[in-house]
């Protein structure tokens, strides 16, 4: 299959991991930005090919795991009243809020539906006018256009039964995050490929500048993390701190304006929280005033809801890649895929799932 | 009425089922689910020598002879998909459930719970398909029940279909039989049931024409079993996919298991449609492929004998049963290096990007 066996070509994988091996001098941290690329690492074993040393540790990107239990305990709440139909893209369903899932409230008669693109949301709102329908909009910027446009055809429409429940969160202030920390241990980046399809990398750049760290925008496929590894080690061992751009077959500097400026229409910048690290500021999307009539906080006048997290859930350091999954005690025993203490364990992105499901006989050795 | 406690000879439950638990959709998706839900609350209440095999049949021994028995039902939506609909799915299913316990099947049943309004020509298409599908599969459908419920009260239709086999002598296939050194052959390539229904369910087209591969594998059985003594198990791996169906017999056989990722196949179609919506082949339900461990030695032989026939042109032998922990599968990728194929929680989730 074009595009895809290329990238996942053995002979081309097993090259590039022979030149890290020689690139490379002494230890190295990465990390990568994006929980489909810690998928990908996790399940082709990319770790085991790399030399002693070099190491990834796995970000934020996970956009299921960063996003609040409020949010969450939001939703279940709007799902389990009757007149309201909620619509979620498909593995925000299983995340724990803090006493139920959603997939429970289905269970128990809640009327929750799965899409793959939230304009789906608009035909059941059509198509049902004599209920509420709510979308739960969450995601990075990748998934901002398309929720933008949702909300953007809604008001076009008129359509008055249609709201969404907003959680939108940017990776640049993440990254400045983490790299502010006195904790940081990450020496070079490989930036989520498909954030920068449609963000472009000029704000990565002054990332690279303002802390001397190498940046390469990497994708999502074997030979795509190998190829991002040894361009950040290659500029690591020379002392060079730019950005680059692996993933040049979809990025390009610039990214896609016409998507940005649809998620500009509809949304401006403010403060956002993060679920296991709490409220970044300027780090997230919210409706602005004229869209204010879809806004399902507003709309169903949820107050804010404040929740504990599990104490024993180490989340929020392993989203800040200061520790690894493996780290915490309850991995793999109190904490599984199917009774998740934190949403990592919940998303097939999320670092701790992908430990488990991968890489858990490799722990065991 | 005084309730006897059950005994359960020599089975041991753990913790049951919280009381106010309920019924999730990911309990019917053939997952770690099911089986928590077979093993804490169904097997408890039955659990015999037979059942507590747990194969896809149960076989009992009457006047002398084995006979395969075992019962399916079918929910299928939507009820007609390329390639096949619920009746044939109902006839193929419980016949390859016989199959796989290498009987011969002689007779099934098939019960239709039907939802007030269907129109009569959806049930007699569905008829008359189960009709085909029997006559071609040399079965006799000998018994049968309609019920009607209220509308709502199910989707379309329901059917549930039951067989008998008889099990030839020598033929003894159970999924405990798995030893280290044996081989695994997978009889063709892997997720075309399971993505047609749900690009049929979800609208969605791709390149290329995709089809279940629902069919009946009772004669590629046979054709096998020359060399019965050599097979330890089939399997068929139908709700879950081939990790599912991997992992039952590595867990039954308390042996581990090491998969070829480029020995197993994937149609394009396939391939694409699960990258598309972000889910794993080896996670999809196939109708119409087996599994079978054999001995490392007659292996090269049962392969022959597999691509031989019709649905066994494409089989391959995709790994190895090993002394590694118990239960435990794991797949060799193409860049050498391991990892884990798990049984999943529940369903497979559509990712979110």
């Amino acid at each position: 299959m074009k595009y895809l066996d290329e990238y996942r070509d053995e002979r081309i994988a097993l090259g590039l991991a022979e030149r890290i091996r020689e690139r490379v001098t002494q230890p190295w941290v990465l990390m990568e930005i994006c929980g489909g690329q810690t998928h990908t690492i996790m399940k082709y074993g990319i770790e085991d090919l790399l030399p002693e040393g070099v190491e990834y540790v796995h970000g934020p990107g996970c956009p299921v795991c960063v996003t609040p239990l409020e949010t969450i305990d939001k939703a279940i709440e709007l799902a389990s009243r009757p007149g309201v139909t909620l619509v979620s893209y498909g593995d925000m369903l299983r995340v724990p809020g803090s006493q139920t899932d959603l997939f429970h409230v289905k269970a128990q008669g809640g009327d929750v539906r799965i899409v793959y693109s939230p304009l789906e949301a608009l035909k059941i709102a059509r198509g049902n006018r004599e209920r509420q329908v709510v979308f739960l909009a969450i995601g990075f910027e990748t998934t901002a256009p398309p929720n933008a446009m949702t909300v953007w055809q809604a008001q076009r429409e008129g359509l008055e039964n249609f709201s969404v429940l907003v959680s939108h969160v940017l990776v640049p202030p993440a990254v400045r995050l983490l790299l502010n920390s006195p904790e940081n241990r990450v020496q070079g980046f490989i930036a989520p490929g498909h954030v920068c399809t449609v963000m472009g990398y000029r704000q990565y750049e002054e990332l690279a500048r303002d802390f001397r760290v190498p940046i390469v925008v990497g994708g999502f496929e074997p030979v795509d993390l190998l190829e991002a590894t040894l361009l950040a080690v290659t500029q690591l061992e020379r002392g060079e701190a730019r950005v680059e751009n692996q993933y040049a077959r979809s990025v390009t500097r610039a990214g896609n304006v016409p998507a940005q400026e649809m998620v500009e229409r509809v949304f401006e910048v403010g403060d956002q929280k993060w679920r296991g690290i709490g409220t970044i500021p300027q780090s997230g999307l919210r409706l602005r005033a004229e869209f204010a009539t879809y806004d399902a906080d507003k709309r169903f006048g949820i107050s804010d809801v404040h929740v504990e997290e599990p104490a024993e859930c180490i989340s929020a350091l392993v989203l800040q890649g200061i520790r690894k999954p493996t780290d915490c005690p309850a991995f793999g025993t109190r904490c599984t895929p199917e009774k998740p203490l934190g949403a990592p364990m919940v998303s097939a992105e999320g670092a701790c799932a992908a430990y488990y499901h991968y890489r858990r006989h490799r722990v065991a050795s | 009425m005084a309730e006897k406690s059950p005994t359960l000879n020599g089975f041991s439950c753990p913790l049951p089922l919280a009381a106010g638990e309920r019924i999730l959709l990911g309990h019917g998706s053939g997952g770690k689910l099911s089986a928590d839900l077979l093993r804490e609350l169904i097997l408890p209440a039955f659990g015999n020598e037979t059942l507590l095999r747990m194969d896809d049949q149960a076989v009992v021994r009457v006047n002398g002879s084995r006979l395969a028995f075992t019962t399916d039902s079918f929910v299928v939506k939507p009820l007609f998909f390329p390639g096949g609909d619920i009746g044939t799915l109902a006839v193929n299913g419980t016949v390859n459930d016989l199959a796989m316990g290498g009987a011969q099947p002689l007779c099934l049943s098939m019960a239709f719970i039907l939802e007030e309004g269907l129109p009569l020509e959806t049930l007699r298409r569905v008829v008359w398909s189960c009709r085909e599908a029997a006559r071609a599969a040399g079965v006799e459908i000998v018994t049968g029940d309609t019920k009607v419920v209220e509308k709502g009260s199910c989707d379309g239709m329901f059917v549930n279909s039951s067989g008998i086999g008889v099990v030839p002598e020598g033929v003894k296939l159970s999924a405990d039989q798995a030893r280290p050194g044996d081989r695994v052959i997978l009889s063709g390539p892997i997720g075309d049931h399971g993505i047609a229904i749900l690009a049929q369910r979800e609208g969605i087209e791709f390149e290329g024409a995709l089809e279940s591969d629902s069919a009946p594998l009772h004669e590629l059985v046979a054709a096998m079993l020359a060399y019965a003594p050599a097979i330890r198990c089939l399997r068929d791996p139908t709700r879950g996919g081939l990790s599912s169906t991997c992992n039952e017999i590595a867990g039954q056989s308390r042996a581990g298991m090491l998969l070829e990722e480029r020995a197993i196949g994937v149609r394009d179609a396939v391939r694409g449609a699960c990258e598309m919506l972000g889910l794993d082949p080896l996670y999809v339900a196939n109708e119409g492929k087996l599994v079978a461990v054999v001995d490392a030695g007659a292996a090269e032989n049962i392969l022959k004998a597999m691509r031989g026939h019709a649905l066994g042109h494409e089989a391959q032998i995709i790994g190895t049963v090993t002394d590694g922990p118990p239960g435990r599968v794991l797949l060799r990728s193409r860049l050498g290096t391991t990892r884990i194929v798990d049984m999943l929680a529940g369903d497979q989730l559509p990712r979110i990007c």
